[in-house]
């Protein structure tokens, strides 16, 4: 089993009036979790998404779980997952619907079961015959999670899995998370923008702005090597800063 | 590590399944909808049964086969169903934005086809059988008295209405949502070059090509020729599935094309009302 779950060289991403992602290149450990961070536009979505194979590069290789994404993503995606609260499951559906059709998606024998049991642990036992459009912010977020989990991903990508959460709910999911990524062993990628949940989580942080990768560390690594308090006064020193600064750091 | 949830089995077949699960259950959860899928076949068929009750008596030209306009208006009905039951399940997921989860399980591009299409086939089932079984009740006549050849009318007109349907669904892949009403519009331009109510030959001469460009011609004359003459065409057959073949083919091209132009361009995510 390849050591590196997620492989990128030379990663571009070309529009006709923008460059989304240029050139950056990183390699990530399996069982770790690692954090994308940057400010609007800096490339964390383009770069998840090109990873999960929903967007062509430009130039550039992918290799994750050991396989060319680009080639031979259909032997990579049963073994992966995603989770966002930008991308919504289907309001007309109930929870238990959405979870049985995905369940099918991938293909598992048990459906009823997995179900079953994911929603005893994100305790979602109560809303799985409610349709999915008539949920909560934190219930969304948690039958997002069991989507997500459904497989028992190998590789599971967040993108700002808890941006419209209260700190209640917010702290429950990070927990959860926690929790099952000690359990199973599973690499986590999470873009996110909140710096108290990234210094909690990660081990690993990867720093983005306008398509570049700028820094890399872990967060008490990054916090002494600039100098500050904390991540967030990292993460506003290098968003703010311009680009020959950094470079000269 | 992780204990991988015994994925990957059930092949094709299962996504597929799951994908015309997900159709069904939606259909299932609005009776509105459903019925709203019987409603303008069965309107269509008592408009032109009441017609055809009184060209009957007044025109030589209904006299000679009763059901002919009625055969005509419920076999229409099986392109433009066959066609909008395609578009309208590529459409919830735009309405929904789920092209996003949906692209990252391991759904082939040709599996979900695959499940638009048979949604395609089952809206005409739900739409036009309750129309053909109320035109016996209401005015004696059934379409299933065309026999045999009713099934070679049904699969051309049901694969052509696939083939625009995939055009169409290709086109508002690329253009977003601003095409979606080319899924309402678009198969009625067809429908004057069609002859499904008259005879190919009432067409202007120059029109007259481009309507034997058409797979639907070719069946609307194929059913006079077997009200009227009760001779079956195969040769009109053989052309229509030839014709049906081309545009399936160039239809799959316009969808598959879009849809990695819509990767290229990061639409998948984005992609919605």
């Amino acid at each position: 089993m390849p050591a590196l779950a997620i492989e990128v060289k030379n990663l571009v991403k070309r529009y006709p009036n923008a460059v989304a992602v240029d050139g950056i290149s990183f390699t990530i450990p399996r069982g770790v979790v690692t954090a994308l961070l940057g400010g609007n536009g800096a490339g964390k979505t383009t770069t998840l998404s090109i990873l999960l194979g929903l967007l062509l590069p430009s130039s550039g290789s992918v290799r994750v779980l050991g396989e060319d994404m680009l080639r031979h993503r259909y032997r990579v995606l049963p073994r992966l997952n995603f989770s966002s609260p930008f991308v919504d499951l289907p309001h007309r559906l109930t929870v238990r619907q959405n979870l049985l059709i995905y369940a099918r998606l991938y293909g598992l024998r048990d459906r009823k079961e997995r179900i079953a049991a994911l929603a005893a642990d994100l305790q979602i036992g109560a809303i799985l015959d409610r349709p999915a459009g008539r949920l909560s912010a934190g219930q969304k977020t948690r039958v997002a999670l069991a989507k997500a989990l459904l497989n028992d991903p190998e590789l599971l990508l967040l993108d700002e899995l808890t941006a419209s959460l209260d700190p209640d709910t917010g702290d429950w999911v990070r927990s959860y998370l926690e929790a099952w990524q000690a359990r199973t062993g599973a690499t986590i990628l999470m873009a996110s923008h909140n710096m108290a949940e990234v210094e909690r989580m990660c081990s690993d942080v990867l720093m983005m702005k306008a398509g570049k990768i700028v820094d890399r560390g872990s967060p008490q690594a990054l916090i002494d090597r600039f100098g500050r308090a904390n991540l967030e006064e990292v993460f506003l020193h290098i968003v703010r800063k311009r680009e020959p600064e950094l470079e000269a750091m | 590590m992780t204990t991988a949830a015994a994925t990957g089995s059930g092949g094709s077949l299962g996504r597929i399944g799951a994908m015309l699960l997900r159709y069904l259950y939606l259909l299932r959860s609005s009776w509105p909808r459903a019925l709203e899928l019987m409603y303008w076949p069965t309107l269509q068929m008592v408009i032109w049964g009441f017609m055809s009750q009184f060209l009957y008596v007044n025109s030589n030209y209904v006299f000679r086969a009763f059901g002919v306009l009625l055969a005509a208006v419920m076999l229409w009905d099986v392109l433009f169903r066959g066609q909008l039951g395609l578009s309208i399940s590529f459409l919830e997921e735009m309405w929904a934005r789920h092209l996003g989860h949906l692209f990252v399980t391991p759904l082939r591009p040709f599996e979900w086809v695959a499940a638009l299409l048979s949604m395609g086939l089952v809206r005409v089932v739900i739409g036009v059988v309750p129309a053909a079984l109320l035109a016996i009740v209401l005015y004696h006549y059934s379409i299933f008295s065309l026999g045999l050849p009713l099934i070679a009318f049904f699969v051309v007109l049901l694969a052509m209405g696939w083939a625009l349907g995939l055009a169409i669904c290709g086109m508002i892949l690329r253009h977003g949502m601003g095409a979606e009403s080319l899924a309402w519009l678009a198969v009625f331009t067809l429908s004057p070059v069609s002859a499904v109510y008259y005879p190919v030959t009432i067409l202007p001469h120059w029109l007259q090509y481009v309507a034997w460009a058409l797979p639907s011609t070719y069946v609307f004359e194929g059913m006079r020729a077997v009200l009227f003459q009760h001779l079956f065409r195969g040769d009109y057959l053989a052309t229509a599935a030839l014709l049906d073949l081309i545009l399936l083919a160039l239809g799959s091209s316009v969808f598959f094309l879009a849809l990695r132009g819509a990767r290229r361009r990061g639409a998948l995510l984005q992609m919605g009302e």
